[in-house]
């Protein structure tokens, strides 16, 4: 079960485990900084497949069953996948999931599906519903470019706020039973934010005050400060959105950059890959969750983590129509299990 | 403490990075300015070789516009502009990859609802004004002559 600390925060009182976890890449991700940490990077950003929208639903199944194969699980095992992408109707995580037989919820939070994901895996395993879970997300820089913004050949220059989105997936397997793995121990479940940016183009300052108001909510329900973490991660507010986080989460009175971290700045080296502000898309901080910090959180070298999955909640119309960019964040705790 | 989207307009314009305009715009010069010069040589060997001035400058264009749209289905165009800016753009080469970029990404979607319906979703204001422009002109220009008499 679980036990409320306040609205949309709570604290599971049966943890719940990692039992795996999986991240594929793309060529321009793999040849970034974190390259190493992904279980697959595929050259080819077709995956293999005739249009970029059966090539993002391809990665995510990918990572699906590298995740199944290192829980030594198969699909008839879980009980329900949480997935979702940023692609109108959510259609990379379905005709990923089409052939699993598995029950499944399709979720929409942007970039933070990840979280988004997670927390609702963990709270079906709390309550009993089910005894094994999947979370899932993906994000391909080619779909998202498509549907957001100009035809992948078009010539256009990008201004320095803007950021890549990340030809990335992560997978991670949930239950009640895996000794020794990382476990959720909490979560908060975000406000929608808009603090007024109208920027599509500077998309980490549209979710900064998201961030901020999840991370603020969560300290004081909790009573916890940022020095009981080892690691405070962002997915993908990138250099200027976790420049203003570190801002506006001082004037509440925490200091968290000693133990700050933006996957999006992480992903790529803006000097040679021509990236400008860092990564984005939901596959950027599920990418580097599920291949750079939980192996950190599995080994014990990170004790107690949180995880905050930021989501601009963005769609092109209504930027057209003048409309600002709400945006969202929710956050996971995550606590290594080595005693 | 309470932040208003006044108080953080200031935090994000403070915090966002400028453009190098002191690189971006030479470049642009640069770039734009030889799209042009080779337009220009080919508009002279044109007429060199005893075209009329109309058939070379149309021929010129063909050429422009050609070889645009092979440079962007090949993928080198995006990457002169992702440098050149407004140099790639604005002349008729910018045009040229504005109809052929949407084009060739259609494609998966079929002939007809896809390269079809698709295909001039960035030319089209221009396809559109341009041409309103033109009706406008037109109409001054009649009343112009018509009080010139």
């Amino acid at each position: 079960m679980v036990k409320a600390l306040g609205r949309g925060v709570f604290q599971m009182e049966h943890s719940v485990s990692i039992a795996s976890y999986a991240a594929v890449a793309g060529k321009k991700e793999g040849d970034g900084p974190m390259g190493k940490c992904f279980d697959r990077v595929e050259e080819d950003s077709h995956f293999g497949q005739k249009t970029w929208e059966q090539a993002e639903s391809r990665m995510q199944q990918e990572t699906i069953y590298h995740a199944l194969e290192k829980a030594s699980v198969k699909p008839d095992d879980i009980d329900v996948i949480l997935a979702g992408d940023l692609i109108n109707q959510c259609t990379s995580s379905t005709y990923s999931l089409r052939p699993f037989g598995v029950p499944f919820l399709g979720l929409f939070g942007a970039c933070s599906t990840m979280a988004e994901g997670i927390i609702t895996g963990s709270l079906i395993l709390s309550s009993g519903a089910g005894k094994r879970c999947v979370a899932a997300t993906s994000s391909h820089f080619s779909t998202a470019e498509r549907q957001f913004r100009f035809p992948l050949s078009y010539g256009g220059q990008r201004p320095p706020t803007a950021q890549w989105t990340c030809t990335a997936s992560g997978a991670v397997v949930l239950d009640t039973e895996t000794k020794n793995a990382p476990k959720i121990t909490g979560a908060c479940i975000g406000k929608i934010t808009d603090l007024g940016v109208t920027d599509a183009n500077n998309m980490g300052a549209a979710m900064a005050p998201a961030a901020a108001d999840t991370l603020t909510r969560w300290f004081k329900a909790t009573g916890t400060s940022p020095e009981n973490y080892d690691a405070i991660v962002t997915g993908d507010l990138g250099k200027i959105g976790g420049k203003l986080l570190l801002e506006l989460i001082m004037k509440q009175g925490y200091e968290i950059n000693p133990c700050y971290h933006d996957c999006g700045a992480m992903m790529f080296d803006a000097d040679t890959q021509d990236t400008h502000a860092g990564g984005s898309g939901c596959g950027c901080g599920g990418s580097l969750l599920c291949g750079h910090f939980l192996p950190l959180v599995k080994s014990g070298k990170i004790k107690r983590m949180l995880f905050m999955a930021t989501g601009a909640l963005m769609s092109p119309m209504l930027v057209q129509q003048g409309e600002s960019i709400p945006s969202i964040a929710h956050i996971v705790e995550i606590v290594s299990g080595k005693e | 403490m309470e932040i208003t989207p006044e108080l953080y307009k200031d935090m994000t314009d403070g915090s966002a990075p400028k453009s190098k305009s002191y690189i971006n715009i030479p470049l642009a010069f640069l770039i734009g300015g030889g799209i042009c010069l080779i337009g220009e040589i080919l508009l002279n060997l044109f007429e060199y070789f005893g075209l009329e001035q109309e058939e070379a400058g149309s021929w010129t264009s063909v050429i422009l516009v050609f070889t645009s749209a092979l440079l962007t289905g090949l993928g080198w165009y995006e990457k002169i502009a992702r440098h050149a800016g407004a140099g790639t753009l604005v002349p008729i080469t910018g045009f040229a990859n504005g109809v052929t970029a949407p084009a060739i990404e259609a494609r998966t979607e079929g002939w007809i609802l896809g390269v079809g319906a698709k295909i001039f979703t960035i030319a089209g204001p221009v396809i559109l004004y341009g041409t309103a422009a033109s009706v406008v002109y037109g109409i001054f220009l009649q009343i112009f002559k018509f009080f010139m008499k």
